[in-house]
């Protein structure tokens, strides 16, 4: 019996979130393997975490920042910035145009 | 008299001194055994097209200057997550397919620099996604020992050339076994330094959190040259630590493990393990006891959570890592993502989603806390745990298929020691069913020269480094 | 029915960094040639990783500390994740939940305090062109912008008119100019705006809020005055015909159209975006302590409230010391005064104030000998008549083809005798008495 069932609703959700395009068959098998997976990961809740804060760095580094200098040995030419795309124009990248209104926009 | 491709570095350099062949004459004989071999066991998915050009450059280098640099004529072969510039790198993925570098990665930077010459790039997991080389968008690599079995993944390309003998020293990385248990598979030394220990700048990220850069080499002791070179803070990535560097080979040669105390893992031993693969391990204790160790059972946390933590954090970021992977500036588009790629994407997303960010991501960060801090006590009255790499030998060719958490399973025993950001070695310990088994030797945090010292010790007063006769095993 | 708008404003602030956020290249990237300055970090090219400007981030924390938030012991970077062209990673580094900087104000004129949420540091994205390419439509992408260092300043929704607004914005805009970490020239994208409104309707039934509308392309303040003026009004219509109330999930985005002069619904789908936060893996957390806020601090100069109070201390009228506190020259004239009344060495008895408005209107050509003119000027000249009488009979006296001409009508020749006693007396007589003695004198 699993704690959580994952639906295919969910999986296309998570699609769409992910920027991937399922075929039905991969939603439906992805829901019923992210089920089993996520019976692992709630195996979790089997440990006692009330007293330890999360980890998001093992280094146990702070503060690492760099000089605020120019390193034009890193400053790709334009040829090569441009040199792995599929499709470029005068300099630019291109992409199909964008339509600002429905699932995506700018944040800034 | 040892062939071309059964030298370790210093051979190679002693051999070039002495004028017994030159760089060209051994990179010619890698190539041949690579035509001859490779199509079985599909090893490189990739080779350097410059290399003989380059080998006569270090012919006249060692002409006119002797080797005065560490790695100079040193034949590598360096996995496919590595940006070479010159070399396609496409991380075992389709959406790569083609993919010439714009800039080098800083490990592979630091290699040229002392003087290595690539000979090509390795298969692997795609995008380092597995513990088997299966998931590969390109078809797996074949076991040297055995080409029905697996050679272990995610680095299981580097670990068969190392194992095949198709070059002298090969590079790898581990997000969570991924140095340990290929090398472990196919029988030879794999080195996971600690994290941070070496620049991920170049390194096509996996788990940023875990990832760590490192060698497989036909011996310890060549781990540690390979480390000397590649460690040390690294401008580019914050993440690399200050920590001065040792000068591993140095701390090598011991001739016994007096004073040294070392714990055997209970929990390793009580997984789903082969009677056989036990053995090798209490044996393998013995032999640490003979060479004058203290080896005691100590007790970690149950490794089963290990997974849970490893697969959620690794599958949020991921999920994250491979967003900038859109067709746009490079590469296709992410219809050509492989499967298992896919799967992994999905279900970071989920677990970093929101309503289960709380539930699954930061736990699994609280659990990793509760490891780190286990592993931290236990180091202090320890200088190294040891136990089995994984918990049987190679598995067949398709026995990942359909098995969704595959790599969580086998990598079960590394896993703790690799979200704790620890370093470790993995040697040969012995053969089951006449494949290898791997021994792992893990001490703290920027331990290495520890690490490495037992382990080629252990390595030295064994004979499990052996190398399998590809006329007769292919 | 009473209505209060309640505004926030979040702000945008392009620093003015030799290099970009999170690498070493150019931040300089208005009018660039298209992806000349990029490298594999902000182009975000496989195996890249960002390393911090230390710069930047002593920049965020002066632009909070000069708005009177506290800098964080501890603050980190995290990952904010979706997908679009100008975003090379496909998750922009900013801030979440640990940022630099929260919990500052910001006075009005009027004594109004406007608290300020939170100012954050993160990275610019890339540039978009629409533009049509053999016939398809297509977006052209310069990513020159990407991974510049940006600072997000957002205020608690406390303005209840388009004008508080303004007022809000003209300040902040000056107070960054002041400590010089971005020429903040919106022309140029270097500060943007985007207004948050919704209104507080009380009536009969009770106090009732408007669902939450954040206004995008707004790149004036006058824009934003249009922008949140017409989107009051379309709030309380809305509401009168719907009813509809705020709830944790309904709040929209419009865009300001300059040309109508409205805001038009931007999305259609009403879904809240998840930008699955999590804490960025590649960069190491902070952990700033107080000497390093306090050096901070004392590297800020001072803002433009001090130093109108500054002078206002010295003796200058408010509205005389607002005309003039941001004019350099002035202030180091009035520095080397104040300097010279400290010393107790005899100054020219000098009437700040009075100074300060003759130099605020011009009157005074700073360039020049200030104290000179400012004598000159506030000197009340010789006004003995008898004296001045004397000498203006003899410039008469003197002159009797010119009174000639005074008496057939031309009666600017008042001028040459001013100028001519004047010389006389060496500049020292009373400019009015004068021409009353003349005017007198010339009629007889």
């Amino acid at each position: 019996m699993h704690k959580v069932t994952i639906l295919p609703e969910e999986v296309k959700k998570i699609a769409k979130l992910a920027n991937l395009k399922l075929q039905p068959v991969e939603v439906n098998l992805f829901a019923e393997q992210f089920t089993q997976t996520v019976d692992i990961i709630n195996q979790l809740n089997e440990v006692d975490t009330s007293a330890v804060a999360a980890t998001y760095q093992i280094t146990g580094l702070v503060n690492v920042t760099r000089e605020d200098i120019v390193d034009t040995a890193r400053v790709l030419p334009q040829t090569v910035a441009l040199s792995g795309a599929k499709l470029t124009s005068n300099g630019f990248f291109v992409v199909p145009r964008i339509i600002d209104t429905e699932e995506t926009e700018s944040v800034i | 008299m040892k062939q071309l491709h059964e030298l370790t570095i210093s051979e190679v350099h002693v051999g070039y001194l002495n004028k017994d062949f030159t760089c060209v004459d051994l990179v010619k004989h890698l190539l041949n055994r690579i035509k001859k071999y490779n199509p079985k066991l599909n090893v490189f998915l990739a080779l350097n097209e410059n290399v003989l050009k380059q080998a006569e450059a270090i012919d006249k280098e060692i002409a006119e200057k002797g080797i005065d640099r560490e790695l100079l004529g040193i034949p590598m072969a360096i996995k496919d997550n590595f940006l070479t510039v010159g070399i396609s790198t496409t991380a075992s993925s389709n959406i790569l397919k083609g993919f010439m570098p714009q800039y080098e990665s800083s490990v592979t930077s630091k290699l040229l620099t002392a003087g290595a010459i690539f000979i090509g790039k390795t298969n692997m997991d795609s995008f380092a996604h597995g513990s088997s080389t299966e998931t590969s968008d390109f078809g797996p690599t074949h076991n040297p020992w055995n080409p029905e079995k697996l050679p272990g993944g995610s680095s299981g390309g580097s670990a068969a050339a190392i194992s095949a003998q198709f070059v002298t020293v090969a590079l790898g990385s581990e997000t969570a076994g991924s140095i340990r248990q290929p090398a472990a598979w196919c029988g030879v030394t794999g080195f996971k330094p600690t994290y941070g220990r070496a620049g991920r700048y170049g390194c096509i990220a996996m788990a940023s959190s875990t990832d760590s850069p490192g060698p497989i080499a036909r011996t310890v002791a060549d781990t540690a040259l390979i480390a000397n070179v590649i460690s040390g803070q690294d401008p580019f990535d914050a993440t690399t630590s200050p920590t001065p560097v040792g000068d591993y080979p140095s701390f090598l040669n011991k001739k016994d493990l007096k004073g040294i105390k070392i714990g055997l893992v209970k929990e390793y031993l009580m997984t789903s393990m082969s009677d056989e693969v036990k053995k090798l391990i209490l044996e393998a204790a013995d032999k640490f006891k003979e060479l004058g160790a203290t080896v005691e059972e100590i007790s970690l946390m149950n490794p089963k959570y290990a997974i849970g933590v490893y697969t959620v954090v690794q599958r949020s970021e991921v999920s994250s890592n491979l967003a900038r992977f859109d067709g746009i500036r490079f590469g296709h588009t992410r219809d050509s993502f492989g499967e298992e790629t896919k799967r992994r994407i999905m279900l970071g997303t989920y677990t970093l989603s929101s309503g289960y960010y709380d539930a699954y991501y930061k736990k699994a960060q609280a659990v990793r806390t509760k490891m780190i801090d286990q592993f931290a006590e236990i180091f202090k009255s320890y200088d190294a745990v040891i136990g089995a790499v994984s918990p049987g030998p190679a598995l067949s060719i398709g026995a990942t298929k359909n098995q969704p958490m595959f790599g969580e399973m086998e990598d079960v025993l590394v896993e703790q020691s690799s979200v704790s950001g620890l370093t470790s070695v993995g040697v040969p310990c012995g053969f089951v069913d006449d494949l290898p088994i791997g021994l792992q030797i893990t001490c703290d945090q920027f331990q290495e020269a520890k690490a490495l010292m037992i382990a080629d010790c252990y390595q030295r007063h064994t004979d499990f480094n052996l190398f399998p006769d590809l006329d007769k095993t292919l | 029915m009473k209505i209060t708008p309640l505004i926030g404003l979040e702000v945008h602030v392009e620093l003015e960094t030799k290099s970009k956020m999170f690498c070493g290249c150019p931040a300089d990237h208005f009018g660039k040639v298209p992806n000349t300055q990029t490298c594999p970090v902000c182009l975000g090219l496989p195996g890249a990783l960002p390393v911090p400007n230390k710069k930047a981030i002593e920049s965020c924390m002066k632009i909070g500390l000069a708005l009177n938030c506290s800098v964080n012991r501890l603050s980190k970077f995290d990952r904010k994740q979706y997908f679009y062209p100008d975003l090379a990673k496909g998750y922009q580094i900013s801030q979440y939940d640990q940022p630099f900087c929260s919990g500052g104000f910001l006075n009005l004129d009027s004594g109004k305090t406007i608290g300020i949420e939170r100012v954050h540091q993160e990275e610019d994205t890339g540039k978009l062109q629409h533009t049509v390419l053999n016939g398809e439509k297509v977006t052209l992408v310069d990513f020159n912008r990407s991974g510049v260092p940006l600072v997000e300043i957002v205020s608690k929704p406390d303005m209840s008119s388009s004008s508080e607004a303004k007022e809000y914005l003209k300040k902040i805009h000056e107070i960054i100019r002041t400590i010089e970490v971005s020429n903040a020239d919106m022309e140029k994208g270097q500060m943007r705006l985007e207004p948050t409104v919704n209104i507080c309707i009380e009536d009969n039934s009770g106090s009732h809020f408007t669902p939450l509308v954040e206004i995008k392309n707004i790149n004036s303040f006058n824009f934003a005055v249009q922008a949140i003026e017409y989107e009051v009004k379309r709030q309380v219509e809305e509401f009168e015909k719907t009813g509809i109330e705020k709830t944790p999930n309904n709040k929209t985005t419009r865009g300001y159209d300059s040309v109508k002069k409205i805001t038009f619904l931007q999305r259609s789908k009403e879904e809240a975006k998840d930008y699955r936060y999590f804490p960025e893996p590649d960069i190491p957390p902070f952990i700033i302590e107080n000497e390093v806020i306090e050096m901070l601090r004392r590297e800020l100069p001072l803002l433009p409230d001090q130093k109108i109070a500054d002078l206002v201390k010295l003796g200058v009228e408010e509205r005389f010391a607002k005309l003039v506190y941001n004019r350099q020259e002035v202030m180091n004239v009035l520095d080397v005064i104040a300097r010279k009344n400290d010393e107790a060495i005899p100054a020219n008895d000098i009437n700040i104030n009075r100074l300060v408005s003759l130099m605020a209107n011009g009157k005074i050509d700073i360039k020049k000998d200030v104290i000179a003119q400012y004598d000159s000027l506030t000197k009340v000249g010789i006004t003995d008549t008898t004296q001045l009488t004397q000498i203006v009979q003899n410039i008469i006296d003197d002159n009797p083809s010119i009174v000639a001409e005074y008496k057939k009508g031309k009666i600017n020749v008042v001028g040459f005798f001013v100028g001519q006693a004047m010389k006389a007396t060496k500049g020292s007589a009373d400019p009015k008495t004068l021409s009353t003695i003349i005017s007198d004198l010339l009629v007889k």
